[in-house]
């Protein structure tokens, strides 16, 4: 599809680039090896961040590079990085980076995972887009959850203290594990000692965020990718994955199927192949969640879908952040979807009234829907409290639990007519099948 | 100067109070629990002044309009 | 008494009166202000009505206001000078009452300059200046009450009480549909809407009710002033 053959612009360090085209490129070290990479590891195999070796001049190509790659970000909402790194770099006062490794979504982990099995892949990232941005600090926030993670990071940051590594400031953080907090304006919000919860614009971030200075949020992967776009280059960069949608990107696969976990794989890949890599569904397969908890139920039957934003579009579905939920046929898909909602009701800021109010009643709604308790008009009032929840918000969390009570009632129009018609359905009772955290309210937002 | 102007709603501000929609209701309907919701961003030429009006009417200065983006 | 009152220059006269009508409409635009911030209804106009007539009354009150102060500052019995009109309690005639008034007009010059520029300053900071107009009505209240020329007229006292009766009301309105939360300030106002009256009933029995209140006010302050 593309220039067959790319020299690594800055090339001459450690091994040679992982292969371009397979479909694994973060997660090589750990597909080689089986345990997470220390420093010493990760310069044996990609030799030190491009910035370091150059100084100022090789950043100011970075931009341009990662524009001709087309990396685009892998938080979710697929915005062109270049065209963010170029906002933030176009300000005249000194800027901030902040790597977003907050991960609120509950099936997705990918970048814990990353953070985990490849750190200085995130944090060569991360200084790369600092020198291409003009930050001297880069803040990396992470859920304050018991895993272990801050303190692998802490460890990781030492290290690279130790040998020296970087010019810029890099600082570990542990965020309030709310579903918000993960959004970037709630990370600007924490860093500048307020509340984890969504603000809304304008300021935006890129004019004045953390310290009231230029801002770069950034997911954790895109920034790893964009580690390696520095190394190898755009070509490179484009072997793998579609001609709009180019490069790999972390999934994480999890429900009904054998061995759940997080797979790095080319865009564009057909969703039934994804499943298969994860071991294959465990039985027969009634929906898949894209997307996550904000995210759309894509039925069965259009499976062979590839995973790209393009082929997804047209059945309303996007990639997100890489998040496909296997639902079996045994299990009730409203009963699922009216838990999600639940949460999600108990996870927003309450800041602002579509949130407060609006999602709580349609949460509510589906419960009753999902129970078989519907009243008569129940329906209607439900598609109209659903219909006037997106673009009323701060942030775009009651967008995302409208598309996935939207979809759910789109996708299992014929659920719905036996849950309002029947009343409850035997699988009600079922205990769930795609596991959701409780719904209670975050316990701190600081 | 006389470029377009797209109605802007603060969130996290707005607490429902329900001025704008008596104002403009032209471009501004209440949800049920009272907080606005948009019909039109774009405000035509000659709703311009009620535009005004229903911004300097918002007890939390909620509602302004912008000259760019909507 | 009476007579006291009856003398004078009819810019004297001019400033009472500017003085008395610039309480009764800051007391309606405090009344609307409550009530609009504890979503009265009024079923012929729309809830925007009352916040238009809020701010019309204001800009009236201030419009009689320069009247009282310009008339009182010109009125050559007092020899103020303008310097009283900003600076509270600094006037050689009645410094405590009429720097009761002074004070209250600086405070209501701070709201009138923030609800101008609301829209730059944000919500907090305008509404966090916009309150102190609940100090300014009681301040002006006791500046009327207590400079004393018209107090003891039953007209004048008859005006005082309806304009306490009527923020007193509102506040209590507004405490009864008031939600729970925000504990601290409903506990104030609701003390401050009971130390009011009571404070001024007080107050009106031990000077102004008086004979020879205006007189003594006056007179106290006359030596010191070095008029006549």
């Amino acid at each position: 599809m593309n220039s067959p053959t790319t020299a690594p612009p800055t090339g001459g360090h450690g091994a040679p680039p992982p292969d371009g085209s397979s479909g694994v490129r973060l997660l090589a070290g750990w597909y080689a090896t089986g345990r997470p990479a220390t420093l010493a590891d990760h310069l044996g195999r990609y030799g030190p961040p491009p910035v370091t070796a150059a100084g100022g001049p090789a950043s100011a190509g970075l931009i341009e590079a990662v524009e001709a790659a087309g990396l685009t970000g892998r938080g979710g909402a697929g915005f062109p990085t270049a065209r963010k790194l170029r906002a933030v770099a176009d300000r005249r006062r000194r800027a901030v980076v902040v790597v977003n490794a907050v991960e609120s979504e509950p099936a997705s982990r990918k970048d814990r995972f990353l953070l985990a099995v490849a750190p200085h892949l995130v944090l060569d990232g991360a200084v790369l887009a600092a020198g291409a941005v003009g930050a001297d600090t880069v803040h990396v926030c992470l859920p304050r959850d018991p895993s272990g993670g801050y303190r692998r990071l802490d460890a990781a940051l030492e290290e690279r203290r130790r040998a020296g590594l970087d010019r810029v400031r890099l600082l570990p953080h542990a965020l309030p594990h709310a579903y918000v907090s993960s959004e970037s304006t709630s990370l600007v919000r924490w860093l500048g000692g307020g509340p984890a919860r969504p603000q809304g614009s304008p300021p935006r971030s890129h004019e004045r965020g953390v310290d009231r200075r230029p801002t770069l949020v950034s997911n954790a992967e895109t920034l790893a990718h964009l580690a390696l776009i520095a190394r190898y280059g755009p070509d490179w960069f484009r072997r793998s994955g579609t001609r709009e949608e180019p490069g790999t990107l972390l999934v994480t696969v999890s429900g009904a199927v054998v061995s759940p976990g997080v797979l790095e794989a080319a865009s564009g890949t057909p969703l039934t192949t994804l499943l298969d890599r994860a071991g294959g569904p465990a039985e027969p397969l009634r929906a898949v969640l894209l997307g996550g908890f904000a995210g759309t139920w894509l039925p069965a039957e259009h499976l062979r879908t590839p995973l790209a934003r393009r082929d997804l579009a047209p059945l309303g579905a996007a990639p997100g952040a890489g998040v496909v939920v296997a639902l079996p046929r045994s299990a009730c898909p409203l009963t699922e979807t009216a838990r999600m909602l639940a949460y999600l009701a108990a996870h927003s800021a309450r800041q602002c009234g579509p949130c407060r109010l609006g999602l709580p009643a349609v949460a509510e709604d589906f419960a009753a829907l999902a129970a078989g308790r519907a009243d008569p008009v129940l329906w209607s009032r439900l598609s109209h409290r659903v219909a006037l929840l997106p673009d009323r918000g701060a942030c775009r969390h009651p967008d995302g639990a409208a598309r996935l009570a939207a979809s759910a009632l789109h996708a299992f129009a014929d659920d719905v007519d036996r849950h309002l018609t029947e009343g409850p359905c035997p699988a009600a009772h079922e205990p769930p099948r795609i596991p959701v955290p409780p719904a209670t309210p975050p316990e701190a937002w600081r | 100067m006389n470029r377009t102007r797209h109605l802007r709603v603060d969130r996290i501000s707005c607490t429902g109070q329900g001025l704008c929609a008596e104002l403009l209701p032209e471009l501004i309907d209440l949800d049920e629990w009272g907080y606005p919701v948009l019909k039109d961003r774009t405000v035509p030429g000659h709703l311009r002044a009620h535009a005004r009006r229903a911004v300097a009417a918002c007890p939390r200065l909620a509602l302004r309009t912008d000259r760019d983006r909507p | 008494m009476t007579t006291l009152a009856l003398t004078g220059s009819p810019l004297w006269y001019a400033s009472r009166a500017g003085g008395t009508l610039a309480l009764v409409l800051l007391t309606a635009t405090v009344v609307l202000g409550i009530a609009s911030g504890g979503r009265a209804a009024p079923r012929r106009t729309g809830r925007f009505g009352i916040g238009l007539l809020h701010r019309d009354l204001s800009l009236l009150t201030l419009v009689f206001l320069v009247v009282h102060v310009v008339t009182a500052v010109l009125d050559p019995f007092a020899r103020l000078g303008w310097a009283v009109s900003v600076v509270p309690f600094g006037a050689s005639y009645r410094p405590l009452w009429l720097g009761l008034g002074t004070a209250a007009l600086d405070l209501l010059l701070a709201v009138l300059l923030t609800s101008a520029l609301r829209l730059r300053l944000g919500v907090r900071r305008w509404k966090a200046v916009h309150r102190l107009a609940y100090a300014a009505w009681p301040l002006a209240l006791f500046h009327g009450v207590g400079s004393g020329t018209d107090t003891r007229l039953p007209l004048q006292l008859w005006l005082y009480a309806g304009c306490l009766a009527a923020v007193v009301a509102a506040v209590w309105w507004r405490l009864a549909k008031a939600g729970p939360g925000r504990v601290a300030a409903r506990l104030l106002a609701a003390t401050a809407a009971t130390a009011v009256p009571v404070v001024l009933g007080a107050f009106l029995a031990a000077g102004p009710l008086q004979p020879g209140w205006a007189q003594s006010a006056a007179a106290a302050a006359l030596p010191l002033g070095g008029g006549r």
